[in-house]
């Protein structure tokens, strides 16, 4: 269904958390397939900017938006979006894993359980939806054994990892990752960017990061925000190697932030 | 070097005076406690016995058992829970999973924290007004289940609150990023995770019910009434009942000539349902809490 080279689309959006405002006339568009890092100081709109993109942050309060966003090519803002549709296609991943506290079978079927009759969801169905997701995400070798076991027990790597598994059964095109491994340590963090370098192409992918090596070693495009708003947007390499705009210079370089 | 200064030592003294100050008054609090227990008890001796609990009280109350009051006092407050429980957690459960911050649920939320402070008797003036005359049920079990459950309905709602409110907000994520809807968010993460923190507060209700006096004597609670001994079913909806709050009230100041052991019998037998109650909380806390871990 989509044609466009373009999985997100964002233009003019501003957000306001009640008075205060979050967002200031952001247009970007997000690169079909490519993992797009998202860079900044803190509080300068990261997560507010992804959550915007499944519109999750209309659970957090008073928010209020303008201007338009397309994901796939659909503004998520006309009447007829159902938000359940969208956030299945949107998953989002988070800075501290944050599996349910049930078995590890039954976090990664949890999205189908929700949106699948019961009468249709065949032993054999589900078996299969938890094996081939935790295949995608490395986890299956480990966890095949133990899939009764309660998920909050897991490693945190495996929890993150888990995390990222529960979204695949609900196909979605786009995964938005805040910070995912700043929970992590150094061997956990990289396996799970190991992990998202194998699932780009088939998914577009947002990672908000702190870690600019990370954003350097992942990313095929970056992103970075100052204060609400979208400076610089170019391919990785040359955001880090040519910026365009001195404030992202200041930043990569360290300077503030 | 590292050696103690006059200083140093002076602050080790003030340190263990704080230690043990606490401690006293940590013990001071359950002392009085056992104390009442094992006065109870011992002054209720001669009379406990298993026919106590399963006869009615005789002679105009100087003899005999509790049956009437007993079994009197576990439906108002079982009916009352009923009554209660429902409609106080679905209403925490709005409150706290859907409602937006607005003046009306400001309002609902400060009329629940006042309500739960509001004295017994004036939710028994209420209960009189609301239930006995104006809805015309008349002096009843009934009306006097209504009655307590006006008056646990606040708290109840408050604990629950709060029981919600421990659930992770990292658990809704999860589930509003998977596309669950509120309700379902609700069901199949939020009540799980806090039904523990729900039921005990419900549990601790039981007390309340039990204990107090004033709610139910406009309501529905009469001074004597002799039912079927062994009867769990004497009482009907709509008759009148003893209740063991009013009855420890009535042969300790209205009857003359009581045999001491009678009241002491009664309070212990209406400490016991509320120490049985509450360690049923107790219990089941633990069981549920050792099965989740965040
Ligand atoms: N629910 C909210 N209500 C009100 N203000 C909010 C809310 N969430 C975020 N903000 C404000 O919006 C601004 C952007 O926050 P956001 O969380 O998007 O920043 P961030 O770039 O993700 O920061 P960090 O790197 O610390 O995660 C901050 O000033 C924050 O205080
Ligand atoms: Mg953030």
């Amino acid at each position: 269904m989509n044609e466009n080279k373009h999985s997100i689309e964002t233009r003019a959006l501003s957000l306001w958390y009640g008075e205060f405002q979050a967002l200031y006339n952001v247009s970007v568009d997000i690169g079909h397939g490519l993992i797009t890092s998202l860079i900044g100081p803190s509080g300068c709109g990261k997560t507010t900017l992804l959550r915007c993109f499944n519109r999750v942050n209309e659970r957090y309060g008073n928010v209020k938006t303008s201007g338009e966003i397309r994901i796939l090519g659909k503004n998520i803002y006309d009447p007829d979006v159902e938000l359940i549709e969208l956030r299945k296609s949107v998953g989002m991943v988070f800075q501290r894993p944050n599996p349910l506290p049930i078995s590890v079978y039954e976090n990664v079927v949890f999205g189908l359980r929700l949106h699948t009759p019961a009468k249709e969801l065949t032993r054999a169905r589900l078996d299969e939806a938890v094996e081939e997701a935790l295949t995608d995400v490395g986890l299956w070798d480990d966890l095949k054994d133990r899939l009764k076991r309660k998920a909050t027990d897991l490693q945190l790597e495996q929890q993150q990892k888990l995390c990222i598994a529960r979204l695949l059964p609900l196909k979605p095109e786009i995964i938005l990752m805040d910070e995912p491994c700043s929970a992590l340590d150094v061997e956990a963090t990289r396996q799970i960017e190991e992990l998202m370098l194998e699932l780009a192409g088939r998914y577009t992918i947002v990672i908000v990061t702190h870690n600019m090596a990370q954003a350097r070693r992942v990313s095929h495009e970056c992103l970075f925000m100052l204060m609400g708003e979208l400076v610089e947007h170019s391919r990785t390499e040359d955001l880090f190697i040519n910026p365009a705009d001195s404030r992202t210079a200041d930043y990569i370089e360290g300077r503030f932030g | 070097m590292f050696t103690s200064t006059k200083n140093t030592q002076r602050k080790k003294r003030q340190e263990l005076i704080a230690k043990y100050l606490l401690m006293t008054m940590t013990l001071l609090i359950i002392l009085p406690l056992i104390l009442i227990i094992f006065y109870l008890i011992y002054q209720a001796s001669p009379i406990l016995s298993v026919d106590f609990l399963l006869k009615n009280p005789i002679r105009g109350m100087r003899d005999g058992g509790i049956w009437a009051p007993l079994l009197g006092t576990i439906y108002l407050v079982l009916i009352s829970l009923l009554i209660a429980t429902p409609i106080g957690v679905f209403a925490a459960v709005y409150l706290n999973e859907y409602a937006r911050e607005s003046w009306l649920t400001r309002v609902i939320n400060l009329a629940v924290v006042n309500l739960a402070g509001v004295p017994s008797i004036v939710h028994a003036l209420f209960g009189l007004g609301a239930f006995v005359l104006f809805a015309g049920i008349g002096r009843s079990i009934l009306a006097a289940s209504l009655t307590l459950a006006i008056m646990t309905l606040p708290v109840i709602i408050a604990s629950t609150k709060e029981a919600l409110a421990a659930v992770p907000v990292a658990f809704r994520q999860a589930c509003w990023n998977v596309g669950a809807t509120r309700w379902q968010t609700i069901r199949e993460v939020v009540l799980p995770n806090s039904i523990s923190g729900i039921l005990t507060g419900v549990i601790l209700q039981v007390s309340r019910a039990a204990g107090e006096t004033a709610p139910i004597m406009f309501t529905g609670a009469v001074f004597y009434k002799a039912i079927q001994e062994g009867d769990l079913l004497a009482y009907g909806l709509l008759d009148q009942c003893m209740a063991l709050s009013m009855h420890l009230f009535t042969i300790s100041t209205q009857v003359p000539d009581v045999p001491v052991a009678l009241p002491y019998g009664t309070a212990v037998v209406l400490l016991g349902v509320v120490l049985l109650v509450n360690a049923l909380a107790i219990v089941l806390r633990f069981k549920i809490r050792s099965r989740k871990k965040w």
